[in-house]
Formats: C-alpha cells, sequence, structure tokens
C-alpha cells in the first residue's frame, strides 16, 4: 500500500494526539485472533478491521441464522446458512482489501487453539459458552498472550483484558475460579439480549484491543467492566490474581491438551451420576479408580471390583491416593458419594472425570442381580 | 434493621438506616433483585450466611464478591459504609 493511500485511510486516527503514523504501523503489524464471530465478535470485527489491524484470524464453526441478524451485523438475510467465519472474511474484504483476513470454519477446542494462536499477538473472546471460554483463558495464559474477554447477560456485558505477561496479571480464573456449568448461567438463546448491548460491548473489546496495539493509554487491566444498558451505569471492579488455586490453569501444554473442557461445565445433574451399567462399562475400559467413601465399617462389603477405601471424611486429605484419569466414588445409597464428587472436583478440576454410583451399592448389587436372573 | 430519626426543632430531617445495601448484577437480579438490604454484618463469610438463608437459589449460583469495588478472594471485614457487589459470570456473546 503507497503512503499516500495509508495515510488517507486512517488519517482521522493518526491526527489523534498519541497516535500518529507510528501508532498505525503497530496496527498494521499486529496480527489478532477473534474467536466467534457473533454478538460481540461481529462488531469487533468490523472495527479492528476499519482501524487497519494487519492481519485478523476468523475462527467459527457456525453458519448464519435468521435469529442471528438482530445483533450480527456483518451478515444479510441472503448469507442464512452460509459460513460465519468466510461469510464475515468476504465482509470485512470489501470495507478493507488491504488487510489480511484468515477465516477458520473450524471449532475452536484445546486440541488446536495453541497451535491457532502461535501466531497471532492479541486474542479477542467472543465465544458463548463457559467452556471455550476457560479453554481460550487458559491457553492464553500457557501462551503468555493477552486476551480481550467480554460477555453479556440480558442488559449487562462485562469487559476485561488479561495481559498474560506477568504472574500478577489477574487471568479469568482469577476472577471465576469456579467453572460455571454451562446450563447454570442462562445465554442468549435462553435469556434473551437486545442487539444492542454485544455492539456495544464488542465495541469496547475493539476498544481495548487498539489501546494494546497502540500503547495508548492503559488497557481494562486487572479491572473488570460491568456496563448497564438499562440504567447506563457503568461499574469497574479490581481484581487481584488468586492466592491459592487448586483447580486452576493447567501447569503445562500437556495437560491442558488433556483436559476436558466440555466436561468441565456440562450439565452437572447429566454428569455426576453414573448408572450401574455405565459403571460396569467403565469398569471394564479400564484407567478407574473407584472410591468407596463409606465407614470401614459398613455393609455389605464390596470385592466385585477393585476399590480404595477412604471414608468422606478423610477424603479432601487422600487424594494422592487417586491416580487414574477416571474416578467413580460410590456410598450405600448415592447421598455421600455425591458430596466426594464435590471435592475431588475442587481438588482436581478438569484434569479427571469424576462421577458417582447412582443409587450406591445398594443400587448396583441389585441391578447385577437382576441381570443374573435374566442371564440365567 | 434499626432506624434513627433525628428531630431538628420538631422537624423530621434524617432517616439512618443501620445495615448494608448489596448491589446484585446479571442473573442475580432475577433471585433477589437488583439490590438488597440486610442488616450489617461484621464480613463477608456472615454476609453470605445470611443472603443464603434469604435467598437459598444464591447458594446453587457462583457469583464472586466486590467489597468497595475490589474483587475479594477470602473473608474480608465490612463496615456500615461498605459498598458490597455480587458479580456472577456472564457466558453470553
Amino acid at each position: 500500500m503507497s503512503n499516500a493511500s495509508l495515510y488517507d485511510r486512517y488519517h482521522r486516527q493518526i491526527i489523534l494526539p498519541g497516535f500518529g503514523e507510528e501508532g498505525q504501523q503497530n496496527l498494521l503489524n499486529a496480527k489478532v485472533f477473534v474467536v466467534g464471530a457473533g454478538g460481540l465478535g461481529c462488531p469487533a470485527l468490523q472495527y479492528l478491521t476499519g482501524a487497519g489491524v494487519g492481519t485478523i484470524g476468523i475462527a467459527d464453526d457456525g453458519v448464519v441464522a435468521l435469529n442471528n441478524l438482530h445483533r450480527q451485523i456483518l451478515y444479510s438475510a441472503n448469507d442464512i446458512g452460509l459460513s460465519k467465519a468466510e461469510q464475515a472474511a468476504n465482509i470485512l474484504r470489501q470495507l478493507n482489501p488491504e488487510i489480511n483476513i484468515i477465516p477458520f470454519k473450524t471449532r475452536l477446542t484445546n486440541q488446536n487453539a495453541l497451535t491457532l494462536f502461535e501466531s497471532f499477538d492479541i486474542i479477542i473472546d467472543g465465544t458463548d459458552n463457559f467452556s471455550t471460554r476457560y479453554m481460550i483463558n487458559d491457553a492464553c495464559v500457557l501462551l503468555r498472550k493477552p486476551l480481550v474477554y467480554g460477555a453479556v447477560s440480558q442488559f449487562e456485558g462485562q469487559v476485561s483484558v488479561f495481559r498474560n505477561e506477568t504472574q500478577d496479571d489477574v487471568n479469568y480464573r482469577d476472577i471465576f475460579p469456579d467453572p460455571p456449568k454451562n446450563d447454570e448461567v442462562p445465554n442468549c438463546a435462553q435469556a434473551g439480549v437486545l442487539g444492542v448491548l454485544p455492539g456495544i460491548i464488542g465495541m469496547m473489546m475493539a476498544n481495548e484491543t487498539i489501546k494494546i496495539i497502540t500503547g495508548i493509554e492503559v488497557p481494562l487491566a486487572n479491572r473488570l467492566l460491568i456496563y448497564n444498558s438499562l440504567t447506563n451505569e457503568v461499574y469497574q471492579f479490581n481484581l487481584s490474581p488468586g492466592k491459592t488455586k487448586p483447580a486452576g490453569v493447567p501447569e503445562n501444554t500437556s495437560k491442558f491438551l488433556k483436559t476436558d473442557y466440555e466436561w468441565l461445565c456440562a450439565s452437572s445433574a447429566a454428569n455426576e451420576q453414573i448408572d450401574a451399567d455405565t459403571f460396569n462399562a467403565l469398569i471394564e475400559k479400564g484407567n478407574i479408580d473407584v472410591i468407596d467413601v463409606r465407614e470401614p465399617h459398613e455393609l455389605p462389603e464390596v470385592n466385585e471390583f477393585g476399590n480404595i477405601k477412604i471414608p468422606l471424611a478423610q477424603l479432601a486429605n487422600s487424594t494422592n491416593q487417586i491416580r487414574s484419569d477416571s474416578v467413580v466414588t460410590f456410598c450405600q445409597t448415592g447421598n455421600r458419594s455425591l458430596v466426594a464428587v464435590k471435592i475431588l472436583r475442587r481438588f482436581f478440576g478438569g484434569d479427571k472425570k469424576i462421577y458417582s454410583l447412582r443409587g450406591g451399592i445398594v443400587a448396583w448389587k441389585n441391578r447385577v442381580k437382576q441381570y443374573e436372573r435374566q442371564q440365567g | 434493621m434499626k432506624e434513627f430519626r433525628k428531630a431538628n426543632g420538631g422537624k423530621f430531617v434524617a432517616v439512618i438506616f443501620m445495615g448494608m445495601n448489596i448491589i446484585l448484577f446479571g442473573q442475580l437480579v432475577d433471585i433477589a433483585g437488583s439490590s438488597v438490604f440486610i442488616d450489617s454484618v461484621p464480613d463477608t463469610d456472615r454476609l453470605v450466611n445470611v443472603l443464603h438463608n434469604t435467598y437459598p437459589a444464591l447458594a446453587e449460583t457462583k457469583y464472586v464478591i466486590a467489597v468497595d469495588k475490589q474483587v475479594i478472594t477470602s473473608n474480608t471485614f465490612l463496615n456500615e459504609n461498605s459498598v458490597v457487589a455480587l458479580l456472577p459470570p456472564f457466558s453470553g456473546g
């Protein structure tokens, strides 16, 4: 691009105090990756493209739907059914043909995130579910990449910047250490959202991104901003890095790759308990620790399958006995083992799959008897 | 809730409530409203007890507490002037 056209296209921002040609050059050299080309991603992408961010990656595996159009402002009615990543790239190239836009039609998972993020400078989280949000956060902490976070709920939006340069930089897990279940907090599809709100929050995310790249002012690091679109109130909260993180960011990339983020935020009702048949199938598969959380004197004795005996009260201090990737806890009728699941999940986070045997050992023995009767 | 009324020449001038106002955000508003007023408590652990007894659904929801605009990670003393907010995570995008 010639200097003359560069100067012309970006003239109104180049003349800003503290911005100048240097700020513009920083933008043109920057590589920003936007995860999710939806309500937050669309406005963020549009303004970053306009501002002249030199390379923009877009990851979204979804297609445009009619009920997206009220807030996902890059798409039109003719785009319904088309890939969001590709269609967003097409529209943005028309807006600014002089930058490099790379669409990825794939779903971002912990298996591809590190590779995709590697060649970018800043990551923007415009996703709509907790599993992906925690995964993106962990990837950015491990790669030490700045993450611009935004999320909405009905009439309120949150924005923050996680710089990830040093240990003192707050990340998402310092604010919300316990991953909520995906069905615990209503998303836009369930709770509704006015199109303007993700528009405002997405633009704030673009604004923070530009501040990080150009170094103008201080980005929203170690602070959480909450905007209420009904009252027009804006709140800012100061954040400190967490002192202890028993279930925090995976220590290294190999643990990150093994973390099951879908499960981490999977709905609790569906995933905490397993029935006798599923339990037997898991034992068959192996790599599982079965834990009897009853008191030592309780009957019936269980010797049909291998199990470790750790009474519930001692469980929190005996986690070193648990080594397998899958863990099933059981008690007499399935109540104490639910408490055991909570204790273990708090300790292991997403490192292990932890279940409770529904109905306890009583239900399991009955099921086995029933099965034997059917067979014989 | 204690109530103090000051009289000035027989004219009522101020009502001071000895209690705390808690601001709620996001889905917590559906449980308890956008703000709740409770009797003063000395620290955030006791605040959580009172809130969870009054609004049991809060105990089933994830949120963090901010005191005077600082998100806290452990039990924190409160005074009459403390501004307390309950912040839930949002997932929408």
